[in-house]
């Protein structure tokens, strides 16, 4: 079976220095160029099947919505490729990347601001398939719209109104129906769910889950939330700064956590349970992407780091189905 | 079109509720302005209707009219309200007419550098890297020359190289074209900084994922949401832009004596102050200042109004 | 009595288009060492029941009626010299955004001792010392370190600790945590939950934790509270409520949780969203998105039923007690 999507070896780096000016700095006795990059992603890569919810885990800084933005061209990448059924469109012109546009599609965190405060919803929605099927009848382009907007749960009578006039929980159903609108394949979400309350969540999961149902989809979820991928997702791949750990199913990441990282991540998730379970504590801070440490990049804060986890830079492993990327699974010392 | 289920509702009626509105009515200041402005505006556009006579006329002008005070004053003559100025022209007619000019040139002044700057702005803002640096270089440089200095040495040039003659012809366009190409960077600045807060909500990612070309992001995304500001600064443009005209003007490089602004109003009747002639001078400027002041104030409170951040319970 | 005891609060909010209630018919009490957490979706009111315990409503919001009785004084008809000391010395608060009690261009030490000598005779020497205690007992790495440190410099994480370590300053007795955790990661998140829990039981405090997250509730406090549209919706033990809730908005929002659903399979859902203040409706304000509202949940108000050690406002759980309830007195 050939993936979806693939991401081969991305790498992606923000200059934070300022221009040519602020680039001088004194030290020394010498003037010198003083350039500073903060490296987002290091070398992922990850391949997308089609028909799962291949689910991207991390705390704030790791890099995950970087990956989806990359991966829908909105930024490019720094080295690697991102290839889609096979072919490669991270390099593209915005003219030979306009098929692939109608097949993939993005969903965005916050609803507040993923909307044209400015658009109607019949406007914001209409403007797709304009763009990508200009010669459609506009009775056709209207009972799509329409036919979409039931779709999410919209009513459709609802079109003239503007943004500001509806809830959160509906801002997010109709950004969902701008990217159903153009029937892409594969659906890139990040972190859709977060700025919701917990009821909507659930509708908004819901939704999530029905469209993929019915439309074969394809998702590249991003989230911060575990509890939600063992719900949602097919495969899970936990990223720490930048980096992949461990790449799985769901099941069996929630069953056996293998990189001591995602173990720290699962005893963290409050649960509904009587009693406080004991979580792992992990030493330190994250450090900061600008200098990244040697060797792994969570040696610092892991309970069973050696020397060869501060010199040497692990690669995914498969291990029983599983990939992880650590010395001390690799070598056995967690058992 | 067939008729919706539930009609929203119109947009006289959507304004009608809006915050816009509601504060509008409760602003006293806002009200007389708007008032104000809107007589004088209309006064203007009507000169050709409301004024006894026709200032651009030479047959209806007669020299020795010239200097009637007003028709209170004691030697006032009941055909000129406001007195006649140094040629025999009545001062209620040339003032409408006047006043006409100075508003033309204001908003025009005002149209051409808003399009100058919002494009410049846009595209500086949205592309940023070397082109925002090197629009927003030349809008420094342009800056750090005065609006009036800029004109004065363009139209002195101008009217030694080409003759007083054609300058008279072409003064109207000129004065425009000059005023409004000196004050661009004013616009250019605001809607950068508008659009590099705009650029990074989610609303312009998700335009470029449907794969809209830049040109359409531009201006159907990002500018529709960056007017607020911009029609702030709009107030207090055209309040400029009359201002410079009427300096110009009064300095000699602005409307010919022929065709006067109020500025150049101002300036003729200046030579008679002293001979006790104050009408000439005082009428068309107590008319300017009202002008300016009004428009001036309908920007602080616009400012109020749009600024999200002064929203008050 | 208990130490803090909050009695028929009602706060409303004057708006263009007239008085809006914010919360109606708030009552609960806390005392030293007792934790309770106030649960409840935004909207439902619950950051302003925090707020309007230290009397810090801005305008247009205001408590039009109801007592909140701190130590047998009603702090509502306290001097603001009085409120003051209460707040500071007595109640402290801990704010969801850090960079609301921390001042950037201050260093933490700093503003350490400027709040211990707003409210305590001491010299600026003691008051370090004091400030480096108790920066060590919210467990902060090189304690010293951080005093001469700007908040800038310092992580999500402890920038929170700190936060706790100056709530902690005038050894309160009680301390109210809006959303403690909510901008930071789940594995720092419970740290400070377990931090939070351990001083609670050492310093014997009281705590008020307000959250949208029912997960940390159920770890952390002992009662609990569920808020809708400004009204206490469910009232009790949270082992209670979370085991065995009775309303059934509580159900709806322990079942929407991706934790309790079957894998793969569709979350249970409430319909809707919660309604805004302006337009609550009548009768019970969840009637319009429960699933087994009657006609008279749409005209009357439940009251508080006792099921348990809970109080449930809801008539579907008032009628099957009362239904429990006849046969078992029939047969007496």
């Amino acid at each position: 079976m050939t993936a979806l999507v693939n991401i081969k070896n991305l790498y992606k780096k923000f200059p934070i220095h300022g221009d040519w000016l602020d680039q001088i700095s004194f030290a020394n006795g010498r003037f010198h160029m003083k350039r500073e990059y903060v490296h987002a992603i290091n070398g992922v890569s990850l391949d997308v099947q089609k028909g799962e919810a291949l689910c991207v885990v991390g705390e704030s800084g790791c890099g995950k919505s970087t990956v989806a933005r990359v991966v829908m061209g909105l930024l490019s990448p720094s080295g690697g490729e991102i290839c889609y059924e096979g072919q490669r469109i991270d390099h593209l012109s915005s003219n030979a990347m306009m098929p692939y546009r109608r097949k993939m599609q993005m969903i965005f965190q916050n609803p507040y601001a993923s909307l044209n405060p400015r658009m109607t919803i019949k406007q914001t929605l209409e403007e797709p398939i304009r763009w990508h099927q200009p010669k459609l009848a506009t009775g056709e382009l209207k009972d799509k719209v329409a036919e979409v907007m039931k779709s999410v749960g919209v009513d459709p009578s609802w079109g003239e109104r503007f943004p500001h006039e509806f809830s959160g929980g509906q801002r997010q159903r109709i950004s969902i129906a701008r990217a159903l609108i153009v029937d892409p394949e594969f659906i890139v979400a990040d972190e859709p769910i977060s700025a919701l309350d917990v009821s909507i969540q659930a509708q908004v999961l819901n939704l999530l889950m029905d469209a993929q149902e019915q439309r074969g989809l394809t998702y590249l979820f991003i989230t911060h939330d575990l509890s939600v991928v063992e719900h949602f997702g097919t495969r899970v791949a936990v990223m720490y700064l930048g980096s992949l750990c461990e790449v799985t199913t769901a099941r069996k990441l929630f069953a056996a956590p293998r990189h001591p990282y995602t173990q720290a991540l699962l005893s963290a998730i409050p649960r509904l349970e009587d009693e406080k379970p004991d979580f792992i504590r992990l030493k330190g801070e994250v450090p900061t992407p600008v200098n990244l440490p040697s060797g792994c990049v969570f040696h610092g804060r892991c309970p069973h780091a050696n020397d060869r986890c501060k010199r040497e830079v692990p690669v995914l492993r498969e291990v029983d189905g599983t990939q992880v990327a650590c010395h001390a699974v690799e070598e056995g010392r967690l058992d | 079109m067939q008729s919706n289920v539930k009609a929203s509702p119109s947009r006289w009626a959507q304004f009608k509720d809006s915050h816009f509105w509601h504060s509008f009515k409760k602003d006293k200041i806002a009200i007389v302005s708007f008032t104000i402005f809107a007589l004088i505006l209309s006064a203007s556009l009507l000169a050709p209707v409301l004024a006894p006579f026709d200032p651009y006329d030479l047959t209806q002008v007669d020299i020795m009219d010239a200097e009637i005070p007003p028709n209170w004053q004691e030697n006032g003559d009941e055909r000129f309200v406001f007195g006649t100025d140094s040629q025999g022209r009545d001062m209620w007619s040339t003032i409408l007419y006047g006043t006409r000019i100075s508003l033309m040139i204001g908003v025009c002044a005002v149209l051409l550098q808003a399009f100058l700057g919002i494009v410049i702005g846009l595209i500086a803002g949205y592309f940023g890297g070397k082109v925002d640096n090197f629009l927003m270089r030349l809008a420094d440089i342009q800056l750090s020359f005065s609006t009036l200095m800029v004109a004065i040495i363009v139209l002195a040039v101008f009217q030694a190289a080409f003759g007083a003659e054609l300058y008279q012809e072409l003064a109207l366009f000129m004065l425009i074209m000059v005023i409004g190409i000196a004050e661009w960077p004013q616009y250019a600045r605001t809607v950068r900084a508008t659009v590099l807060a705009e650029r990074k909500k989610e609303y312009v990612d998700a335009a470029r994922v449907i794969g809209l070309r830049s040109n359409r992001i531009m201006f159907r995304h990002i500018l529709p949401n960056t007017l607020s500001p911009v029609l702030v600064i709009s107030t207090v443009q055209i309040a400029n832009a009359i201002i410079s005209e009427a300096s110009l003007s009064f300095l000699g490089l602005g409307m010919p004596p022929s065709k006067p602004s109020l500025g150049s109003l101002i300036s003729s009747g200046f030579e008679f102050i002293f001979s006790g002639s104050w009408w000439i001078t005082i009428i068309p400027g107590i008319v300017l200042i009202c002008l300016v002041l009004v428009v001036n104030l309908l920007g602080d409170w616009m400012r109020d109004v749009l600024n999200p951040k002064l929203y008050k319970g | 009595m208990a130490l803090l005891e909050v009695k028929n609060l009602e706060v409303k909010f004057g708006l263009r288009s007239g008085a809006v209630t914010a919360l109606r018919d708030i009552s609960f009490t806390v005392d030293r060492g007792q934790r309770l957490g106030i649960v409840g979706e935004s909207g439902a009111g619950k950051s302003v029941a925090a707020f309007s315990i230290l009397n810090l409503l801005s305008r247009p919001g205001y408590i039009s009626s109801g007592e909140i009785n701190f130590d047998g004084k009603n702090l509502l008809k306290m001097s603001p010299d009085q409120l003051r000391n209460v707040r500071g010395n007595r109640i402290s608060m801990i704010f969801q955004d850090p960079m609301m009690t921390l001042n950037p261009v201050l260093t933490v030490g700093a503003q350490m001792v400027e709040c211990l000598q707003a409210h305590t005779r001491v010299s600026k020497e003691d008051a370090r010392k004091i400030a480096l205690e108790k920066l060590k007992l919210v467990q902060i790495p090189s304690p010293e370190k951080r005093l001469d440190q700007y908040p800038h410099e310092l992580s999500g994480g402890m920038k929170q600790r700190i936060i706790i370590a100056i709530a902690l300053l005038l050894n309160p007795d009680i301390i109210i945590a809006d959303e403690p955790t909510t901008a930071l990661d789940v594995t720092i998140q419970a740290e400070i939950m377990d931090l939070l829990l351990e001083l609670c039981t050492s310093q014997n405090l009281g705590l008020i934790l307000i959250t949208h997250d029912l997960g940390v509730v159920s770890q952390v406090t002992q009662q609990m509270i569920v808020m809708y549209a400004g009204k206490i919706i469910e009232q009790g033990p949270t082992k209670e409520i979370i085991n065995d809730a009775q309303h059934p908005y509580t159900q709806g929002l322990i079942n929407a949780l991706p934790q309790q659903g079957v894998p793969g399979e569709r979350l249970y859902q409430i319909p809707g969203a919660m309604p805004p203040l302006q337009r609550i409706p009548k009768g019970c304000a969840f009637h319009p998105r429960c699933t087994y509202a009657q006609e008279r949940c749409e005209k009357e108000q439940p009251d508080f039923t006792i099921s348990g050690g809970c109080r449930v406002a809801c008539h579907m759980v008032e009628d099957m007690i009362k239904q429990a309830n006849v046969p078992a007195s029939e047969e007496k």
